[in-house]
């Protein structure tokens, strides 16, 4: 079973918002709700850097943890997702989420929050019929053997999505490409200063980095 | 066609191409002398340990954008694992640990000591203790409060019981259904808490002999009766966690209720835990309100539902305030053909 990751290279995202815009048209979330987002650094600085950030699909997922009613699940393929009958707006997962994925729709008085709404990796969620399932979650296109559609329109394929291991093994290969030792993700400390012998930067260095990335579960 | 060639112009073209050579030339030279070490060394420095190290810790600062509409997001949000620690490994097993040690210990000393009876016989004559209108407040809150604190404790722990034994069509509806009737009973809590707390202010001041009162252990200490007034100190003592605690549940509740005044991601964390440990120390103590207050002590009960307290259980609990309204009992039959219109009288009190 693949082990589904998310991973973008802040090296080469270029802050465009085409993945944001590529999520809104394929799943028509909800006014308000934009399941991804772009966080740059240092903007306008020399230092600039941009990162896509979405639901990362955690392994060990906080808000499962927390959710006072269970609604979180894990699929086959390590994607979270969430049942939104079950969902009472609470609130618990945007509390613990490390990424700030979790978003509510609000169409009530008093900021009373709708169903919780997130990325889910483009494969759906609990529903009966087809309609519905788009509807309440969005588009599925992992079962139409498709990749989420944030990663597949990435112009600069910086976002990338897909099993841990094809994704960590494209990554390895940019780093090792990309020759110095700034390749992947700079201040790394187990990776800066490290230099083979014959002064070429620790390319295997890169290449736990990569693994550690985009973990296999 | 009119079309002419100005001869003299075509100076420029030998011009232009042996800049292109020498151009093309030079590029040669700067490709033969492009070095990836020598690249790497002058290009812009990426981010480096300190920017990771400031993004993991939360902080945020002028140079931070974030694409989503009215985002107040960090990149990582640093305390949403703290929280989910402090929520799932302390306040969840202590909660239960806490409210079901003071269930053991009730039902030990129940089993123990028995249910205080009193000493003397009745006399029949009757002492006006709380007035209707405490009576229903006293009543409106007990009833909200077991209410906030079921569906309180089915959102906590609920999930463990429920979803497994009714699966997940009840389980929805039971859970969506408590966190609705927590939501929107809480404010209306809070208000008549507030009322009562005002309403009994005055009979809950602290008082010198109270002291005494907890020296003694509320009299399981020396098995005899310590002076109390109107209230003895163990019911102050609720009162004024009540006063404490309690208002501290209700705001921190307010917090988490209202999401729609800005409160940040970390206020509503605090708040949730402070929410929590309050609400379910408050109920642990509450259970004692309860047994003291109904099968723990002959006579007590029947104060707040009828609103009159035999004379000799004020003689007994309450013997400083029997002093002060022993001129005022009221046989029992009176109270009985009177009917229960009539007891919406103000209190026989006196204030202190």
């Amino acid at each position: 079973m693949a082990q589904m990751k998310f991973m973008c290279d802040a090296e080469r995202c270029i802050e465009c918002n085409g993945c944001v815009t590529a999520c809104k048209n394929a799943n028509e979330t909800d006014w308000g709700i934009q399941r991804r987002r772009v966080v740059t650094l240092n903007d306008g600085q020399p230092e600039e850097v941009s990162i896509s950030v979405a639901c990362m699909h955690c392994d060990d997922a906080p808000c499962m943890a927390v959710c006072p009613t269970d609604c979180f699940y894990k699929t086959d393929d390590g994607i979270v997702l969430h049942d939104k009958d079950l969902c009472i707006g609470c609130g618990y997962c945007l509390y613990a989420c490390p990424f700030g994925a979790p978003q509510f729709p609000q169409q009530n008085a008093f900021g009373e929050r709708g169903k919780m709404d997130k990325c889910t990796f483009c494969a759906g969620g609990p529903a009966e019929t087809k309609e519905e399932e788009f509807q309440k979650y969005g588009a599925n296109r992992i079962e139409e053997g498709k990749l989420p559609l944030c990663a597949e329109m990435c112009s600069t394929k910086a976002l990338l999505a897909g099993d841990a291991q094809e994704v960590a093994d494209i990554f390895r290969q940019r780093v090792v490409r990309r020759g110095h030792p700034d390749g992947g993700w700079s201040g790394n400390q187990r990776r800066e200063g490290q230099q083979t012998r014959a002064g070429q930067p620790d390319v295997s260095m890169a290449d736990s980095l990569a693994y550690d990335a985009a973990r296999q579960g | 066609m009119s079309h002419t060639i100005h001869w003299r112009s075509l100076w420029r073209l030998p011009l232009l191409a042996l800049l292109l050579v020498v151009g093309l030339a030079l590029t040669q030279v700067a490709e033969a002398q492009s070095d990836p070490q020598a690249e790497a060394a002058t290009a812009v420095p990426a981010l480096d340990a300190d920017t990771w190290r400031q993004v993991r810790s939360g902080e945020v600062d002028a140079y931070y954008r974030d694409s989503r509409f009215d985002s107040t997001y960090n990149l990582v949000n640093a305390s949403g694992e703290s929280w989910r620690q402090w929520r799932n490994r302390w306040v969840s097993p202590y909660g239960l640990i806490v409210m079901g040690g003071m269930l053991v210990m009730i039902v030990i000393f129940y089993l123990v000591a028995g249910r205080k009876r009193l000493e003397e016989p009745r006399t029949g004559n009757k002492l006006l203790r709380w007035s209707a209108l405490e009576r229903a407040l006293h009543w409106s809150v007990a009833t909200l409060f077991i209410v906030l604190a079921l569906t309180g404790v089915t959102l906590l722990y609920g999930k463990h019981v429920f979803y497994p034994l009714f699966g997940a069509g009840i389980w929805g509806a039971m859970v969506s259904a408590s966190k609705l009737l927590h939501n929107y009973l809480g404010p209306l809590f809070g208000i008549l808490l507030i009322v009562l707390l005002a309403k009994l202010f005055v009979h809950n001041l602290p008082k010198k002999h109270d002291l005494e009162w907890f020296r003694k252990g509320g009299g399981m200490i020396g098995n005899e009766h310590p002076d109390a007034g109107f209230a003895n100190a163990g019911e102050k003592a609720w009162y004024w966690l009540l006063a404490t605690a309690g208002i501290v549940v209700i705001i921190s509740g307010l917090v988490l209720d209202f999401p729609n005044y800005g409160q940040a991601r970390d206020t509503m964390q605090w708040a949730n835990l402070i929410h929590a440990v309050g609400a379910l120390g408050l109920t642990a103590v509450a259970f004692g309100h309860i047994y003291i207050g109904t099968i723990g002590t002959e006579g007590s009960l029947e104060g707040m539902t009828t609103g009159y307290v035999d004379e000799t259980w004020a003689k007994e609990h309450h013997n400083l305030w029997y002093e002060e309204v022993k001129g005022e009992t009221v046989p029992e039959e009176q109270i009985a053909s009177r009917g229960k219109d009539d007891t919406a009288q103000g209190p026989a009190q006196s204030s202190p």
